[in-house]
């Protein structure tokens, strides 16, 4: 408690303020808005009797019911599909969808239906469904370790956010809750356990904008998720050589907000960006691209990218680690910008 | 699965009015298919389209069964549902035009018609991909306590596809007030089922998630109407979903670009002759329900309001561009591309 306590004075944080896990965040989150809101309800495979395979909302069954906290067949498609349904109908519904590689089974639902329905129908009713999942590896194998976060980014009437903060995942979900947009909200299985600041109380944030993490002036460093951590532990690396590296959490997906990191660039002259998925067609060629379009007058050398080995993963624990991107891969990133 | 007794109890007790109005909602959509191809061939009407013709009667009889609480959801030959539901014909004609007074601002088209006041979220144009949202439908009516069900069109090709099998096994577990009518039409756009489904009688498929289930004659619109009479009863009780089978014939091919090659000209000609519209009339004839002027009159009404719906089609404008980025967010955001937005 002490040692929290003198992390919490070195934040700079304020009375009321307490520091929470990532996953009681989102437990929280839940729990507030169920409470204020009654159409809100879980559906998702296991997250009744089980208590959710990254735990998030254990106990939740025995509180709320089996009305409320609904246990699914095994079928994404027909889960988001009836959940799209159930929100036309008037409810709110959080999907959980164990992790982001099951997404493809509800893909046409997403993509097709939720994404599609309020322009579709000319603005006169949407499916506001919040869909919670989680991205992540640790010697799962080719099917389980996989990121698809750019896929749904990529289209127009989803809105995307990948979370790396206790604050902002509860401030995100308690906001996906009460906006009318269906929402992608991608966790990270290794950020569970996380600890972070957050406001006492309610309160939410608005479904955009990225946010400076660390301020620097050598070069700037984008990324999400637990991207935005590999990012903040090579700028202190980076720090004790003498580089001083800014660091932004892009937090929102889509809309993508391109001009916090022109800006940023602005004053480095350098990017690089890094994410945890294959690189090819990926978020960080997105971003790359909007930043030379909107900046290209601003850069003093090629953006970098830090991503994953382009392979399938491999089950073999040294295999995972040679693929999936670490620390040191975004400080030889960083310095090869600077050459 | 039981067969459904030839429909006699409804032509005895229903008042003339309403049978009269049946006969109106049926021709209504027998023209406006017609005059749709028409002006397809035109060039006013572009992409697909899929005319209802030959299958009237089971979106009419079907549709006079619910309520203003039901929900429905439909595939995407989805005009003869949005006419019996109460869509206005020149709004729906001006969809199809693409005319920004078309029930969808031009933004649907002919495949994702509407009428949110009748609860109508729809025609759908992935194949069985509507089929679980009738569940969730039915699941938001049960978890809100509202006496209503939700009916979801669909027809015999969708039977053969995940999401079908999906949205029914959730819709019994959770017992949810669901009907699942199916349009079997006999094939799955050019394929027959005998070549794409391993049973004959999709309704067996209900069978396997025990939800009750009937073939009803689709041609008859007053078979169709008590067989739905008999499931908005069921689902109300609390008894769960409810499986109707409407066997029908589609008389024109699946959509314009149609070589029909896949059926001979002599299937076509010899189903004609179970014309629902035909089938009905002579019935009300013969009952000396209507005489041949009543039916006269209507087809007179019926065609002025066609007109009437292409007229308004033609002179309505076309969405201005400026609205181009509208209605993909409900909240806030105008998204430009590459990042840019604006409030």
């Amino acid at each position: 408690m002490q040692r929290q306590a003198e992390e919490a004075a070195q934040r700079g944080t304020v009375e009321g303020d307490r520091e929470i896990t990532y996953r009681d965040a989102l437990r929280e989150a839940i729990v507030e808005e169920m409470e204020r809101d009654e159409n809100v309800f879980l559906i998702g495979e296991d997250i009744g009797a089980y208590g959710g395979s990254y735990v998030v909302t254990r106990g939740f069954q025995e509180t709320y019911g089996r009305k409320r906290v609904i246990d699914a067949p095994i079928a994404e498609l027909g889960i988001v599909g009836a959940a799209v349904g159930a929100a036309m109908g008037g409810l709110r519904p959080i999907v959980e969808l164990m992790t982001i590689n099951f997404s493809l089974l509800a893909i046409d639902q997403i993509v097709n239906h939720a994404a599609k329905i309020h322009h579709m129908f000319g603005g006169q009713f949407s499916a506001p469904i919040v869909i919670r999942t989680a991205s992540g590896w640790g010697q799962l194998g080719a099917t389980h370790s996989q990121t698809f976060e750019g896929w749904f980014a990529h289209i127009p009437g989803l809105r995307v956010v990948m979370p790396s903060t206790p604050r902002d995942a509860k401030g995100f979900l308690k906001q996906a809750l009460r906006g009318n947009d269906p929402v992608m909200f991608i966790e990270h299985s290794l950020i569970y356990r996380n600890r972070g600041i957050i406001p006492d109380g309610d309160f939410t944030l608005p479904l955009e904008g990225a946010e400076v993490r660390r301020e620097g002036t050598d070069i700037t460093i984008a990324s999400w998720s637990r991207g935005m951590f590999l990012a903040l532990g090579a700028a202190e690396e980076l720090a004790e050589q003498g580089i001083n590296a800014e660091v932004i959490d892009m937090r929102v997906l889509r809309p993508l907000d391109i001009e916090t990191v022109v800006q940023s660039v602005q004053k480095t002259n350098r990017l690089v960006i890094v994410e945890e998925s294959w690189r090819t067609m990926g978020l960080g060629a997105e971003i790359a691209a909007a930043v030379q379009e909107q900046g290209f007058d601003y850069l003093d050398a090629p953006i970098g990218r830090v991503g994953s080995i382009e392979v399938p993963m491999p089950y073999a624990k040294n295999l995972e680690r040679l693929i999936i991107p670490g620390k040191d891969e975004v400080v030889t990133a960083v310095k090869e910008a600077l050459r | 699965m039981a067969k459904a007794e030839p429909a006699v109890a409804a032509l005895q007790s229903m008042e003339r009015a309403e049978l009269l109005d049946m006969y109106r909602q049926m021709y209504l959509i027998r023209r406006f298919e017609e005059r749709s191809a028409e002006q397809y061939a035109y060039g006013k009407i572009g992409g697909f389209l899929h005319l209802y013709i030959g299958e009237e009667a089971v979106a009419v009889g079907a549709i006079k069964a619910l309520g203003p609480k039901d929900h429905l959801v439909t595939h995407y030959r989805d005009h003869g549902y949005a006419l019996a539901i109460g869509a206005d014909p020149g709004a729906i004609m001006a969809e199809l035009f693409g005319k920004a007074t078309g029930t969808t601002k031009g933004r649907g088209g002919s495949m994702h018609l509407t009428h949110v006041e009748r609860n109508f979220w729809g025609g759908y144009a992935i194949v069985a991909g509507h089929i679980p949202m009738a569940t969730g439908l039915g699941l938001a009516l049960q978890y809100q306590e509202i006496d209503g069900v939700a009916m979801c069109i669909f027809g015999d090709g969708s039977t053969n596809a995940g999401a079908f099998h999906e949205a029914l096994n959730m819709a019994a577990v959770w017992k949810v007030p669901v009907i699942f009518l199916c349009e079997n039409n006999l094939y799955a756009m050019g394929t027959a089922w005998e070549y794409v489904s391993a049973v004959q009688q999709m309704s067996t498929k209900a069978t396997a998630y025990n939800i009750p289930s009937e073939i009803v004659d689709g041609q008859d619109v007053l078979a169709m109407y008590e067989a739905t009479q008999r499931a908005v009863e069921h689902c109300k009780a609390g008894n769960g979903p409810y499986f109707i089978e409407a066997m029908t014939y589609r008389f024109r091919g699946h959509s314009m670009a149609d070589p029909e090659t896949y059926r001979d000209k002599e299937e076509i000609e010899k189903r004609r002759s179970d014309d629902p519209l035909i089938l009905f009339s002579q019935k009300l004839l013969e009952a000396e329900i209507v005489q041949q002027p009543d039916l006269d009159a209507i087809h007179e009404e019926i065609e002025k309001i066609v007109e009437q719906a292409i007229e308004f089609a033609d002179n309505s404008p076309v969405p201005d561009p400026s609205t181009i980025f509208d209605h993909v967010y409900a909240n806030g955001v105008r998204e430009t591309g590459n990042g840019k937005r604006e409030e």
